[in-house]
Formats: structure tokens, C-alpha cells, sequence
């Protein structure tokens, strides 16, 4: 393997600040002691993130996403283990257009579910409820769910089930027991993936949140709408130190390259 | 769930997937179609909603020019970002391929991540920024002595494009990643061997094998783009509308649904076709990679 040239890290180096940039900037932001937005060049201060107490919608908003994310997510695991089981191990007549049908909503433009989400819920008279976003976070973080199970699936050790079914276990037993706890990392890190897309998700949320359903990018959106403050950076700061410590997790747990290299062959279409 | 019978029960599969078929059939192609229903539907300001079947909607976007430029604005915004992250990913992704094992984990993490971080929070990190003339962009392109006065980022085509590109440049670079993971090291050696040097090596060695994944990652960051939301909303403002933007106010400002769904609708089949069919050319023009 030949090294990388000076030419080629000058490169890197510029490549890797402005991506990372736009973060920094926003979590140093949030650490400003002054009344606007500015950099923290007199000293770091916690006052912007004291203000978010006294912005209840903020904290509403916080635990309505965290809310949203652990359950549909959970939801999204209870429809995509058995069909990825399915998937993974028998050889049926539209195997491959259900795994295509299942795995559409990475394709469909979010602002196009969530306008189709908006219209049917509306009709259906569950508009803005929480209900109804439940309904929809499943559908949009199903893909990812069903991906890492699948991939946990495929990859198991069959003979294991087999030595359990001679021993007597059938059913929901060979489930419980055996297949299961063989899949557990997939299922999990495919709940953590899923989690994270339900809890960042704005395009199609914005959609069907209403005052009360509204999630925390929801809220932060409209607030930036209207104007840009020093309070927002330190609500940003906090929702990053969440993604941050899930990504780590995954990372540790399962490899973040396996996962979004999954992810983007998937969206390869 | 006799999961290891495979043989002899034809309907296990169907069980195990009934559910999730249910559930996607009721509440992803039955809104999907009640939408494209929509769209011929017809609108008044005090009537609301009439379930006519009508081709106004459809009529006044082919016809008012207002939709033409904010379609082409759509669409060049897209290809600006997608020629973007192209020209910028795929050189990385090499150098990053190039790394040793640690540096590359670590750099992998901190150039992926983002992909996972509140795309508001990113743009949100762009508009402080940019932040009007006075941006910190600004002043350190003027003091690297790019350009002398200020160019406006903030409410500017410009700007959507390089949020947009940061946004998309993950896809772009594992893209490219996933190709190179496909390469034989000794082939590059074996060019080198042969006398050619780094330049050709990259032209001609190189960049032939990696053109499948720069074309499969241009197609997501187009697709993605063109339908982006948050990051048209954020650093565009109310005037620079996209689709997605205009889709938005016509739902819940003026609350002309009808036209709302086609211009939705029209998005979601102009990149349906955009996309496969530009997957049908790349595979029949790389089939031997493919294969």
C-alpha cells in the first residue's frame, strides 16, 4: 500500500474541516456567554443552556421524539423480524418484490410521504395525533430495521436450530431460545439505526405534527423560521451529544461501517 | 414458526411476512394513490377541498412558467451538489482508502457521522456561517485572498448548494469506499511496475474502477438533493422555493392541496424515472463490474 502524498493530506486536512465545521461551530456556539450569536471568545458560559428550562415547548418536544423513536422503532422490529426471516430463508414466488416493496420507503421523497401521510391520516380522522406519527415513523424506519435483522439472519448458524429442534424445541420455544438470542446484535443495532432515523427525521414530520405531536427538529425548525439565537445552537448541541453517544454505541456494539455501508447500498438502489 | 423445515410449507413465508405486507399495503400504497387521486381534485378558496376529477392542477403547472423555473431551479441545485460531492468525495474516499488502519477507522467516523446528526443542526451550522456578509466564510475566503468583497451565501442558490453538498457528501464518499473496497491493491503496483506514473496510474487505472461507485453515489446525492427539505427551507428562506419548499407552503400555508399533491406527485415520478433510468445505463455501461 503506497502512502498519501504532501499534496494529497493538505487535501484531507481542508476536506475533514469543513465537514466538520458546521458542527463545531454550532456547539461552540451554544457555549457563547453573550445575548447574541457569537463565538465564545470571553469565556465559556452554560447561561443558553439554562435558557432551555424555560422553554417548555423544548422539552415537550424532547421527550415527544424520544417517545416516538423507542416506539416506533420497537413497533417497525415487531413486523420486520418475522418478515426478515422469511426473507432470509425461503426461496418464494415474490420474494423479491416484497423485499423491494419493504425496503420503497428509502426511495420515496420523505416530502412525498409525508404529504401522502397528511392526506390519509387527515381522512382517517387521526390528523396530528400522536397516534398517526407513530404509524408513519414505522413505515419510514422499517428499511433499516429489516435491513440489520436481515443481515443477522442471513448470516447465522443454522445447524444450532437444527440441534434444538432434535432435542424436542418447536415453536415459539425454538424462537424464544434459539433464534432469537442468535439474532439479538442484528435486532438491536437495527432498533439503535431505526431509533436514530425516527428521532432526526424532519421532512416528513414536519408534515403531520401538530401543537402538542410537534418532535424536537420539528420545533427547532420553526423556531429558526423565525429566528436564529444562541438558544437553538444549545438545543442543537444537546440533540448532537445524543446522536453522538447512540453512534458511538452502534460503533462499539456492531460497527459503524457495517451499518451505514448497508445503508448506502441500500439506498443504491 | 418452523423455521427449519424449509421444504414442504409454502405458506410459512407468506405467514411470517403477512403482517408487514398489511401494514404496508394500508398505510404506505393506499396514501400513496389516495395523493396521486388528489392531485386531480379541485380547489376554492372557500369551497376547500371539491373530489372532482379535474386537470386544473396539472394544467396550471404545465402551463404557468412560475413552475418551470422553480422546478429547473430544483433540478440545477441537484446536479450542482451532486458535481460537487462528486468532485470533492471521490478523491477523498481514495485518500482515505490509502490511510493505515487506525487513521482510516477514525476518519471514517468522523466523515460518516455526520450522516447520522439532525440534518437541522448541520444547516443550522451552515447559516451561522454564513451569517450575512460578515460570515466567518466570508472573512476567511477574503483573507486567504479568494475574493475581495463578500459574496452573499445566505438566501443564495450558492449556499443551498454547499449545505446541500455537506449534507450529501457521506453517501457520496462510502459510495466510492464500497468501490475501492472491490480493488486489487497489486493492480495499482503492477501500473507502477510497468512505468506508468501517479497521474496515469489515477486516469487510467484508477478511475475506470471507480467510476461505478462515483455514478451509483451521484444518483442517491441527485435524488436526495433534488427532493431535500430542510436545508432549501433553512438557508433559502421564504423566497428560494424548491419543490419540497413549495410542496410545504402549499399544504400548510395556503392550504391548496390538490396542487400541493401534484407538485408532489410530479417530483416523486420525474425521480422515480431519473433514477432508474439512469441505473438502467450505468449497469449496461459497467455490466463486466456488475457481474
Amino acid at each position: 500500500m503506497r502512502r498519501n502524498g504532501p499534496l494529497a493530506l493538505v487535501f484531507h486536512t481542508f476536506f475533514v474541516i469543513v465537514m466538520v465545521a458546521p458542527i463545531l461551530v454550532v456547539c461552540l456556539v451554544a457555549f457563547t456567554p453573550e445575548g447574541f450569536l457569537s463565538l465564545p471568545t470571553n469565556g465559556f458560559s452554560l447561561r443558553w443552556f439554562r435558557a432551555i428550562a424555560n422553554y417548555p415547548e423544548f422539552i415537550h418536544a424532547f421527550w415527544v421524539s424520544l417517545g416516538l423513536g423507542a416506539l416506533s422503532s420497537f413497533v417497525a422490529l415487531l413486523f420486520a423480524v418475522p418478515a426478515a426471516l422469511a426473507i432470509a430463508r425461503y426461496r418464494f414466488r415474490g420474494r423479491d418484490a416484497l423485499a423491494a416493496l419493504f425496503l420503497s420507503p428509502l426511495m420515496i421523497p420523505h416530502v412525498v410521504l409525508g404529504i401522502a401521510f397528511l392526506r390519509f391520516f387527515t381522512s382517517a380522522g387521526l390528523g396530528g395525533s400522536f397516534a398517526a406519527l407513530i404509524i408513519a415513523h414505522v413505515i419510514i424506519v422499517f428499511p433499516f430495521a429489516l435491513r440489520l435483522t436481515l443481515a443477522a439472519a442471513t448470516g447465522m448458524d443454522r445447524t444450532i436450530e437444527i440441534a434444538a429442534v432434535s432435542l424436542g424445541a418447536g415453536g415459539w420455544t425454538l424462537f424464544r431460545r434459539v433464534t432469537l438470542p442468535l439474532i439479538l446484535p442484528g435486532v438491536i443495532s437495527g432498533w439503535a439505526l431505526a431509533f436514530i432515523q425516527s428521532f432526526d427525521d424532519l421532512t416528513m414530520t414536519v408534515f403531520l405534527a401538530a401543537p402538542g405531536t410537534e418532535t424536537l427538529p420539528v420545533r427547532m425548525f420553526l423556531y429558526i423560521q423565525d429566528n436564529i439565537d444562541p438558544l437553538v445552537t444549545s438545543v442543537s448541541a444537546c440533540v448532537i451529544a445524543v446522536t453522538m453517544t447512540a453512534l458511538i454505541l452502534l460503533d462499539r456494539f456492531y460497527g459503524l461501517d457495517r451499518v451505514l455501508a448497508g445503508k448506502s447500498g441500500d439506498t443504491g438502489r | 414458526m418452523s423455521a427449519v423445515a424449509e421444504e414442504g410449507s409454502a405458506r410459512a413465508p407468506w405467514a411470517l411476512t403477512a403482517p408487514a405486507l398489511m401494514l404496508f399495503v394500508g398505510v404506505l400504497l393506499i396514501p400513496l394513490a389516495m395523493t396521486v387521486m388528489l392531485s386531480f381534485h379541485d380547489w376554492g378558496q372557500y369551497k376547500g377541498i371539491e373530489p372532482v376529477f379535474i386537470l386544473k392542477n396539472w394544467h396550471e403547472i404545465a402551463t404557468d412558467p412560475y413552475y418551470a423555473e422553480m422546478f429547473w431551479r430544483t433540478f440545477r441545485i441537484a446536479i450542482l451538489t451532486t458535481l460537487l460531492t462528486a468532485l470533492l468525495g471521490a478523491p477523498e474516499a481514495y485518500i482515505l482508502n490509502r490511510m493505515d488502519g487506525r487513521w482510516k477507522s477514525f476518519f471514517l467516523l468522523v466523515i460518516l457521522g455526520p450522516l447520522l446528526i439532525s440534518v437541522v443542526a448541520r444547516t443550522l451550522g451552515w447559516a451561522l456561517l454564513f451569517g450575512g456578509n460578515n460570515g466567518l466564510v466570508n472573512k476567511l475566503l477574503m483573507s486567504l485572498g479568494v475574493m475581495r468583497s463578500p459574496i452573499p451565501f445566505m438566501f443564495t442558490e450558492t449556499g443551498m448548494v454547499v449545505a446541500l453538498a455537506h449534507v450529501m457528501m457521506p453517501f457520496m464518499v462510502l459510495s466510492v469506499w464500497a468501490a475501492l473496497q472491490r480493488l486489487d491493491p497489486q493492480i495499482e503496483n503492477a501500473a507502477m511496475s510497468l512505468g506508468a506514473g501517479p497521474g496515469t496510474t489515477i486516469r487510467r487505472i484508477i478511475m475506470p474502477q471507480i467510476m461505478p461507485g462515483v455514478l451509483s453515489g451521484a444518483i442517491i446525492v441527485f435524488s436526495l438533493s433534488a427532493s431535500a427539505f430542510a436545508t432549501p427551507a433553512i438557508i433559502g428562506g421564504r423566497r428560494l422555493k424548491v419543490a419540497a419548499t413549495l410542496a410545504y407552503d402549499e399544504f400548510l400555508n395556503t392550504l391548496n392541496w390538490p396542487l400541493g399533491a401534484a407538485v408532489a406527485t410530479l417530483l416523486l415520478v420525474a425521480l422515480v424515472l431519473i433514477v432508474v433510468g439512469s441505473n438502467a445505463l450505468i449497469e449496461r455501461r459497467y455490466a463486466e463490474v456488475f457481474r
